[in-house]
Parts: C-alpha cells; sequence; structure tokens
C-alpha cells in the first residue's frame, strides 16, 4: 500500500532488506530493517506514536497540552512531528553532547529544548526531565524509559512485520537504549519462534557519559528485562563507525552510527554460527539513517580520528 | 600475558587513577579477587552485600556481558580484556 491519509498513517511496514555482500555465506544471512523509512527517519516514530495514543486513549492528553520528555534526539523529533499534527506542545530535555542537527530539527518542528549537562549524559537529562515534571505536574511526560507502549509498539508492529517478512529468522539483533525495541521484539519473537536468540547492542560511550558522581545514580530503563534477551554487546566508537561505513561501502546503506553498533554485533553473531556450522537468518535494525550525524565526523577521515571526534558524544 | 582490565572514573580512585590494569585469575571472580589484593577495595564496589553483582555495574568480557556468559563464574584466560562500566541511561 502506497497511499495513506497522514504521514501519520505511514507509519511502519518498512523494508526488509537482505545484505549479501556482507553475510558471511549462503546459509548464514544477514537482513537489515529499513526503520530510517519511517516518517521522520527512525525507529523512534514507532514508540512515539503509541505513547501518545495511549496517553490519549487514557484521557491524560488532550489537545493544547504540553508534553515533556528526556530524549537525545530521535525520539523527541518523532514526538514534535507528532506533536504538530495534533496539536500539542513539546519540550525536549536533551544532553549539550547531542549532535547539531538533531536540535535543529527539533526547533524547526517548534520544539522548545531545555538543555542538561553533557556530563552524565541521558542519565542527566533523565534526572532534569523527572525533577521538571515534579515542577510542572500539568506537564505530560510520555517517559519513553518506563512506559509499556514504547515496547507495545514493537511487540504490535516491528515484530510481526519482521516475522511476516522473514519466517526462517533464527536471530534478532537490536540497539539497547530505552531496551524499547529489544523487549518488544523480543518478546513477540520468543512466543512465535522457538528458541530464537536476541540479541542487544548497547553503545559504548566516551568516560564523559559515564561520569557518575556515585554509582547508586546509575540507570536501568524499566522496561529492561534480562530474561528476554540471550546476550548483550558492548560496541564502542570505533567498531560502531568502521561498521557504519561497511555498509556504506558493500550494500550502499548510509545509516546512523548506532546502527553500525548493531551490524558489528549481528556480524559476531553470524561468525559463531558460521564457526559451529548453523544455518542462520540474523535481522538486525537499521535505526536511522546518517543524515542527523555528518557533523560529527563520523563519516570521513581515518575511523581512529572520527572514532575521538565522537568522545564525548552521545552517537546512538 | 595477563588479563587487562578497564576501570570507570568513578573507580579510578582504587587504581591511583589509572584506566587500565591487569589482573590474573581463570574465573571473573578470581580476577576481582586479584584486583582487590592490589587495589583494596575494588571488590566492595563491584559486589553487593549478597554475593553478586553490584545492581548498577556491567562488566563485558571482550564486549559481552557476563550476566549472560555466567555472571561472576565467567571463565578468563589470558588475553581476555575486561571492561567495566557502571550502568547508564542510553537512547
Amino acid at each position: 500500500m502506497a497511499r495513506f491519509d497522514s504521514l501519520i498513517d505511514s507509519l511502519g511496514g518498512t523494508p526488509l532488506v537482505g545484505l549479501p555482500a556482507l553475510s558471511p555465506s549462503p546459509e548464514v544471512r544477514l537482513w537489515a530493517k529499513l526503520e530510517d523509512h519511517n516518517p521522520t527517519g527512525s525507529v523512534k516514530d514507532r514508540a512515539a506514536f503509541f505513547m501518545i495514543q495511549a496517553a490519549e486513549s487514557e484521557g491524560r492528553l488532550k489537545p493544547g497540552d504540553t508534553i515533556m520528555e528526556p530524549t537525545s534526539g530521535n525520539t523527541g523529533i518523532s514526538l514534535a512531528m507528532i506533536a504538530r499534527q495534533r496539536g500539542y506542545r513539546l519540550i525536549c530535555v536533551m544532553p549539550e553532547n547531542t549532535s547539531i542537527e538533531r536540535r535543529q530539527l527539533l526547533e524547526m518542528y517548534g520544539a522548545r529544548i531545555i538543555s542538561s549537562p553533557a556530563e552524565g549524559g541521558s542519565n542527566e537529562a533523565v534526572a532534569v526531565a523527572k525533577k521538571l515534571s515534579a515542577e510542572h505536574p500539568e506537564w505530560v511526560m510520555l517517559y519513553q524509559y518506563g512506559n509499556p507502549a514504547n515496547a507495545r509498539a514493537h511487540y504490535e508492529t516491528t515484530g510481526p512485520e519482521i516475522l511476516a517478512d522473514l519466517p526462517s529468522i533464527t536471530h534478532f539483533v537490536g540497539g539497547l537504549g530505552t531496551a524499547g525495541t529489544l523487549m518488544g521484539v523480543g518478546r513477540f519473537l520468543r512466543e512465535k519462534v522457538p528458541g530464537v536468540a536476541i540479541v542487544a547492542a548497547e553503545p559504548r560511550y566516551g568516560e564523559l557519559v559515564y561520569g557518575l558522581r556515585n554509582i547508586d545514580e546509575g540507570f536501568i530503563p524499566e522496561l529492561y528485562d534480562a530474561s528476554v534477551l540471550t546476550t548483550r554487546f558492548s560496541v564502542g566508537p570505533d567498531d560502531a563507525i568502521r561498521r557504519t561505513r561497511e555498509l556504506i561501502d558493500r550494500e550502499g546503506i548510509f545509516a546512523g552510527i548506532s546502527t553500525g553498533a548493531i551490524l558489528h554485533a549481528a556480524l559476531g553473531v553470524a561468525e559463531r554460527e558460521v564457526t559451529a556450522g548453523r544455518r542462520a537468518d540474523i535481522a538486525l535494525v537499521v535505526c536511522d539513517g546518517g543524515w542527523k550525524y555528518l557533523s560529527t565526523g563520523a563519516y570521513a577521515g581515518t575511523v581512529e580520528a572520527a572514532a575521538e571526534a565522537l568522545d564525548g558524544q552521545l552517537w546512538a | 600475558m595477563a588479563i587487562e582490565v578497564r576501570i570507570p572514573t568513578i573507580l579510578r580512585s582504587h587504581t591511583d587513577g589509572m584506566k587500565t590494569v591487569e589482573a590474573t585469575g581463570s574465573s571473573l571472580s578470581a580476577v576481582i579477587d586479584d584486583l582487590d589484593s592490589r587495589h583494596s577495595g575494588i571488590k566492595g564496589r563491584l559486589i553487593s552485600d549478597d554475593g553478586s553483582l553490584h545492581r548498577f555495574v556491567n562488566v563485558y568480557v571482550n564486549d559481552e556481558d557476563v550476566r549472560f556468559t555466567g555472571a561472576l563464574e565467567t571463565p578468563l584466560k589470558d588475553g581476555d580484556s575486561v571492561t567495566v562500566l557502571p550502568a547508564v541511561a542510553g537512547g
């Protein structure tokens, strides 16, 4: 179907494309779910739409209301697009070490940005948003890290779409941020595909981002349930950048840096399957396109220089 | 050859500010004991009173989260790399 009543109605139904050049063998194949094909160009459109819809149907959100959300960018951009169409105001609490493109996009959509300190990354954004929420009870915080509608979006849409396109799936590899994608798709696939492996790829940022004052200020998203996962990999900026570039060079896919991290984990899984002599169909998420990250320097110069440029930035 | 352990900023008070230290041991718990013998107090920061890994501490062996590979019993060999990081919000 190619005709829709509005932009929001075109959400989801994204293509799943094979990665023939990167797949290690005809028996171990990689498949990319192109979430950059969503209305604002990222996987977060699904969660944003489901969270807003849930808040509306629960009567928590009425036209004219103000939504406030901690976000490193993509969720904010998705919320901003829907807010524009539905008549909500939006305030994004964003760490200051996020790319300029994300800020400019949010401003174009009419969102207000409140910056949180770079040190502590999204942890600080969450803390600032929770404090603001207490001070402004009239603002509606959808809170993507703990909102079941975030995971439900993927349980009801992303998961079923992947299974319909790839009934022979053996592995799903997604990025770990709020945990929404992994929990939603993971739960759905586990119910339908015995033995399916659910693999998390978690970006490993520079030291600034882990600058907690106390270990007890640590944060685990309320949505996170380790029992849904088979395993979890930490992927540093050098590996993420190298894979992001390979995805362009070998398959022609121009993706954001978090996708490089996911591809790195997926290739690690693929190698294990080849070594074990097993057949595998590995689906991975392309979270967004690379456009919003051009200013980070990740796409130019040596991998070493690019990784250095990313140090201290929230690149996923 | 030993095992390289990457220490996060927040725990470097135990390692005289060093970012990476070396340790030996055939499991993660043995490596942590070995670390503690040279960097006193670090074990108490990594392990809770109940003997398991602290809730907000993530440990990766060759980039894989040890909670999925046997936790403290995760086997280690020379040349492996261990990374310790506090759990922080992503996304």
